[in-house]
């Protein structure tokens, strides 16, 4: 038998940084707080240890070590102290998940109808796999994707259904 | 003749491979194929022309086809639970090992018993059930609707599980041309050389259409297209792959074949294509037609590209002596085919008074007779052609010769395929030139930008021979025949059949004229025509014909059924795609989830959630678990998982004026450090949701909302920000699943928490009733709410998920002495039951307004305005007849089943009894030992001690008396421990 189009596996040591603000006013101050630049609509900006990835126009997300997280919190509250901004640490709300391998996006393309082949590099999209939310950004080898913790079982089921081997999107 | 049937040639046949011969039965009989057969040409060449019965008269059926317009070869493919009803045998592909079954008949397929409907098909006209089964009324439903339901329908549903897998796939391509013709290949290629992402999609196996077999040198053309398209990178090419249906913004809907051919391949059987196309070409070629003639329903009588195709595509013969009737010069081909396969040609009947194009000049000069102005008048041979009869066409049906024949190929002439192109509002043109509906350019169906969304090209757009790109020669006029002969007699029309599947005929169309039927749509449903699983691929432009003539008006008059997706049957298998069994739904699970699993917990759903419902061990009913965890509870202390609760982060300036209005009663008042209980309506005032909120900072407070109601009521909130107060400063975050929730409840509630170390004084002084703190427990970040939903001592534990399952455990490592028991929802249930707390879903239905429940001292009276503030004070929302909340007791000692009605004197305007109130909770109290219930009754609250009557069917009436909904602990002095 092949092999399967990806290896799946989840991260569990990642921490993460919900942040709303006006990012007009207090994008700056959220990037130097960070050490991260300030993404663009439907990016994520990294500097190989934490990403800033945009969630929506007033929202990012801070993708760190988890042990960084407390500060990292602490210094945006600071940061942001005279801005109507909320941060959370929301590191124990998602389930994340490694897609690694040549056929990764194969994996993507049969859960989220999203056009994942023409996201830039950079990119973060927020789509669904199958029937949950998830968000998904790039990292060499393959992808990210991020979800609700309380659906960690089903994310894994489908991506591994999805990544069964013989199964690529290739025509025959 | 080689093993594979008597009816294989001895040369020929471009899509089989003679060396690999493939065993299957059909109807219990073993047979022999060859790989690249189909099913349909397997048979054919083992002599089996009648492969099944026609649905109401069960007439033999042969296949009058080769491809997806089939009506009559459907089959029973597989067994099991991979038994399949109503496969095509002209598209399946031939398996090794493959079993197949007949449908529709009894007790065999040769000796049918329902085929004495044959002799009385007089008697079944057009609308038969409706006339027939009318009356008298009762006899329907309990005599004519079991029986025809019996008789009904084809195919077998399968009985088994599908054991094969299925998935779906999204795409986004530029452009997506359907059809691997040479039109769909060449579109390709030019869309392709423009630099667009192209794919082509091709429903058969093999790539090319017609042209290989139709026009010289074709398979060459087809060749070099492919050799070009394979060689260009943005080009995707999938054969064995249907398009189905094309939807709004060009949205498409494709199956792709993986493992048809071979069920243990271990693949998914079948995928499901979602596309985005930017535009989509149709190449979706066209579809001949039958004629309509006496007797052209016998198995034999096959359309005339059909038979070129067996002979040149399969080395199959589909009768040795083949008479050709047509209208036009395609037609000719299949003699030139059948001809040079050594078969012969006794005559080609055309129904044309000249035929002078090179094609009859050619089959001419092999000496063939053609017989022009003529027609059939009936076909001798009941289940396969003996002869045909022969008459003039303009005639009446006077047999002037008798020509012995075993097949007869025939063609009405062709109609495009604008199924895709029409699903989504494409119209189309009459044209009389070439007697067939083709698409209108100049009326696409239109995406976003209202530009074209689909083109047609070649044979779909009406260019049947695609000159440009086959190099066919012109050929001389179609004459349109839809009677054959022009002037057939009545008799000979109730044997001229239009849908083959379903037994519509040429009378019965006009007996539907003639009775008023003159919508073309009507005349489908009152006569079945083009409702069978075919959905009148090869009947529908035919029917429509005989109709316009019988209406005496143009055929553009009477215009088309309308054409829906899919174009051929989706298997379900790949509309669920991946979600079945464990994946069939997301089911959402706590950080205790595997704790609940290993302990037995016997899990409620909750929304998508799965709660434990109890905890039930060795040899205990539910009934018992529940009670045993209740008094638990009130005797000590028990741990609820109370993860699922929403909880939604609300801060910012104008946080507390927006609670104001979000909540009944009064949010910005709240302290910092208390918690406070209060009600969410939606604008009409009905109760929404309820549940505690904490005050966790000057601008920042925590809103729990009910389990089902976290999405909801965040929803809810996002949606007054910023549709309505798109001004106001306030941030909301629905953190639910950030934090893992532990309710430890009981009179030694403190006690168990005490023993695991913190630095949270839990003290009553420190930690009073409706306030919480917050810190470290057992080592693990905390906050705990002194909020209690069961009337005692109660903590609400919340600790971040990852840290959740350890929080439970130390709980019950701690208070094993204190026999701390995990107690489920049902507990919980009745708990706040006893307690009179009113439980959302329960109490409410959404009908309901807090002061129907007694809940005013919630509703803020110094608020100027909240949500649904305004409805609440509508006359009928304060109509004292309103039904109001009240606790019931039973007076017999049964429990009232949920959701029964009190009866009032009298009845209402339908004859059934008045009603004056009903139950919204009910159960059996294990602290009380008796049944307790709750219920909206009319001026419940003014009515203490009155008895209601509860009438079930069946049983005696339960009776009720009107009480306090308040059952324990009236004072509650319990909260406090």
């Amino acid at each position: 038998m092949a092999e399967a189009l990806a290896k799946i596996s989840q991260v569990q040591d990642w921490g993460m940084i919900q942040i709303r603000a006006d990012l007009a006013r207090a994008g700056d101050a959220i990037a130097a707080a960070v050490g991260v630049a300030l993404p663009e609509r439907g990016r994520i900006t990294s500097d190989g240890s934490r990403s800033l990835g945009w969630m929506s126009p007033d929202e990012l997300l801070l993708v760190l070590p988890r042990a960084e997280a407390a500060e990292a919190l602490a210094a945006l509250q600071d940061a942001l102290s005279t801005e109507h901004a909320l941060v959370l640490d929301v590191s124990d709300m998602r389930a994340v998940f490694r897609i690694q391998g040549a056929k990764a996006l194969d994996v993507l393309m049969k859960l989220c109808p999203a056009d994942l082949a023409a996201m830039p590099e950079d990119g973060l999209r927020r789509t669904r796999a199958a029937q949950v939310a998830c968000g998904i950004w790039r990292e060499p080898g393959g992808y990210v994707l991020i979800g609700f913790r309380s659906v960690a079982d089903y994310l894994r089921g489908i991506l591994t259904g999805a990544a069964a081997p013989g199964t690529q999107l290739d025509p025959r | 003749m080689t093993e594979t049937g008597p009816f294989r040639l001895p040369r020929g046949g471009r899509l089989i491979d003679r060396a690999y011969q493939l065993p299957f039965r059909f109807d219990g009989r073993q047979m022999r194929g060859l790989l690249g057969d189909t099913l349909a040409s397997a048979l054919l060449a083992n002599g089996q022309l009648m492969m099944g019965r026609s649905f109401k008269y069960h007439r033999p059926r042969g296949p009058i086809a080769s491809g997806a317009e089939e009506p009559n070869a459907l089959l029973g493919l597989g067994q099991g639970g991979r038994f399949e009803p109503n496969q095509r045998a002209t598209t399946t592909p031939l398996v090794g090992g493959m079993v197949t079954t007949p449908q529709n008949c009894w007790p065999s397929l040769n000796a049918d018993i329902g085929a004495v409907n044959n002799w009385l098909y007089r008697f079944f006209p057009a609308g038969f059930y409706y006339k027939t089964f009318m009356h008298p009324r009762p006899f329907w439903k309990h005599v004519f609707e079991p029986i025809i339901r019996r008789s009904a329908g084809l195919g077998k549903a399968p009985t088994e599980a599908d054991p094969d897998r299925y998935e779906q796939a999204y795409a986004h391509v530029d452009v997506v041309v359907v059809g691997g013709g040479i039109a769909g290949l060449t579109a390709a290629r030019d869309a392709a050389r423009d630099g667009k992402s192209v794919w082509l999609v091709e429903q058969t196996p093999h790539f090319g259409g017609r042209t290989p077999t139709d026009h010289a040198d074709g398979q060459a053309r087809v060749d070099a297209l492919l050799a070009e398209l394979r060689g260009m990178a943005n080009v995707t090419l999938r054969r064995s792959t249907q398009a189905t249906g094309l939807y709004d913004h060009g949205y498409l809907l494709v199956r792709e074949s993986l493992a048809d051919h071979d069920p243990n391949a271990g693949i998914p059987r079948q995928r499901l294509w979602r596309i985005r196309a930017g535009h989509v070409v149709v190449a979706s070629g066209a579809l001949e037609r039958p004629l309509s003639f006496a007797g052209n329903d016998v198995p034999g009588v096959i359309l005339a590209s059909a038979v070129r195709d067996y002979i040149d595509n399969y080395g199959v013969a589909p009768g040795r002596r083949i008479v050709i009737v047509t209208n036009n010069d395609d037609a000719y081909r299949t003699a030139l085919v059948a001809l040079d396969a050594g078969l012969e040609v006794p005559v080609v009947i055309d129904a044309r008074s000249a035929a002078g194009g090179a094609l009859p000049a050619a089959v001419r000069a092999r000496g063939v007779r053609v017989l022009t102005g003529s027609a059939i008048a009936g076909i001798k041979g009941g289940q396969a052609v003996e002869a045909v009869k022969i008459c003039a066409h303009s005639g009446s049906g006077q047999v002037t010769e008798t020509v012995d024949a075993d097949c007869v190929a025939m063609s009405g002439g062709w109609s495009p395929v604008v199924h895709l192109w029409s699903h989504c509002g494409g119209k189309l043109n009459w044209s009389d030139a070439q007697a067939m509906f083709a698409p209108d350019p100049n009326r696409p169906p239109t995406g976003a930008d209202g530009k074209a969304m689909a083109s047609c090209v070649g044979a779909a757009a009406g260019d049947l021979l695609v000159p440009a790109l086959t190099g066919a020669q012109a050929e001389s006029a179609t004459m349109p025949v839809w009677v054959m002969p022009a002037h057939a007699t009545r008799k000979m029309k109730f044997k001229m059949w239009l849908d083959f599947q379903n037994d519509v005929k040429v009378s019965d169309v006009e007996l539907a004229a003639q009775e008023g039927y003159h919508s073309v749509e009507h005349t489908k449903r009152y006569t079945t025509l083009g409702m069978a699983t075919d959905q009148g691929k090869v009947s529908n432009i035919n029917g429509l014909a005989v109709l316009s003539n019988a209406l005496n008006q143009p055929i553009p008059a009477t215009g088309t059924t309308t054409f829906r997706p899919p174009y051929t049957p989706l298997t379900l298998g790949t509309i669920a795609g991946e979600a079945r069994g464990e994946i069939f739904q997301p089911l959402r699970k706590t950080p205790m989830h595997g704790w609940h699993e290993s302990h037995g917990a016997f899990f409620e759903p909750v929304g998508h959630w799965r709660r434990p419902y109890c905890y039930p061990k060795a040899g205990e009913s539910h009934a018992d678990a529940v009670a045993r965890e209740i008094r638990a509870v009130r005797a000590s202390v028990g741990t609820l998982d109370a993860s699922t609760l929403g909880k939604i982060i609300v801060k910012g300036p104008d946080a507390g004026r927006f609670l104001d209005m979000m909540y009944t009663g009064m949010m910005s008042t709240l302290p910092v450090g208390k918690c406070r209980y209060g009600l969410i309506c939606n604008e009409n005032g009905f109760l929404s949701d309820d549940g505690v909120a904490a005050r966790l900072s000057e601008d920042t407070w925590l809103v729990h909302t009910t389990t089902g109601g976290a999405e909801r009521m965040h929803g809810h909130m996002e949606d007054w920000l910023q549709c309505e107060w798109w001004d106001w400063k306030v941030w909301t975050a629905n953190v639910t699943e950030q934090w893992a929730q532990v309710a430890v409840v009981g009179p030694k509630a403190r006690v168990l928490l005490e023993r695991l170390g913190g630095q949270i004084d839990l003290s009553p002084e420190a930690l009073p009733f409706m306030g919480w703190a917050e810190g470290e427990i057992a080592g693990i970040p905390a906050r705990v709410y002194r909020i209690s939903f069961s009337g005692e001592l109660s903590f609400e534990v919340a600790v971040p998920a990852n840290r959740g399952l350890e929080l439970w455990e130390k709980l019950h490592e701690a208070g094993r002495d204190l026999n701390v028991t995990p107690y489920g929802t049902e507990a919980m249930h009745v708990m706040r039951a006893e307690k009179g707390f009113i439980m959302i879903g329960d109490e409410t239905d959404g009908t309901v307004i807090p002061q129907d429940l007694g809940l005013n001292w919630a509703i803020s009276k110094k608020k100027t305005d909240y949500i649904g503030k305004r409805a609440q004070e509508r006359s009928h929302m304060t109509d004292p007849r309103r039904w109001k909340l009240v606790g019931l007791e039973s007076v017999d000692g049964r429990v009232l089943p949920d959701g029964v009605y009190a009866v009032a004197d009298g009845v209402n305007p339908n004859g059934q009894r008045n009603t004056q109130g009903r139950v919204t909770s009910t159960y059996m109290s294990p602290t009380l030992s008796k049944p307790i219930a709750m219920g909206l009754v009319l001026n419940g609250p003014e009515r203490m001690g009155e008895v209601l009557e509860f009438p079930v069917a069946g049983q005696e009436s339960y009776k009720a008396r009107i009480c306090d909904p308040v059952f324990y602990d009236k004072e509650g002095s319990r909260a406090n421990g």
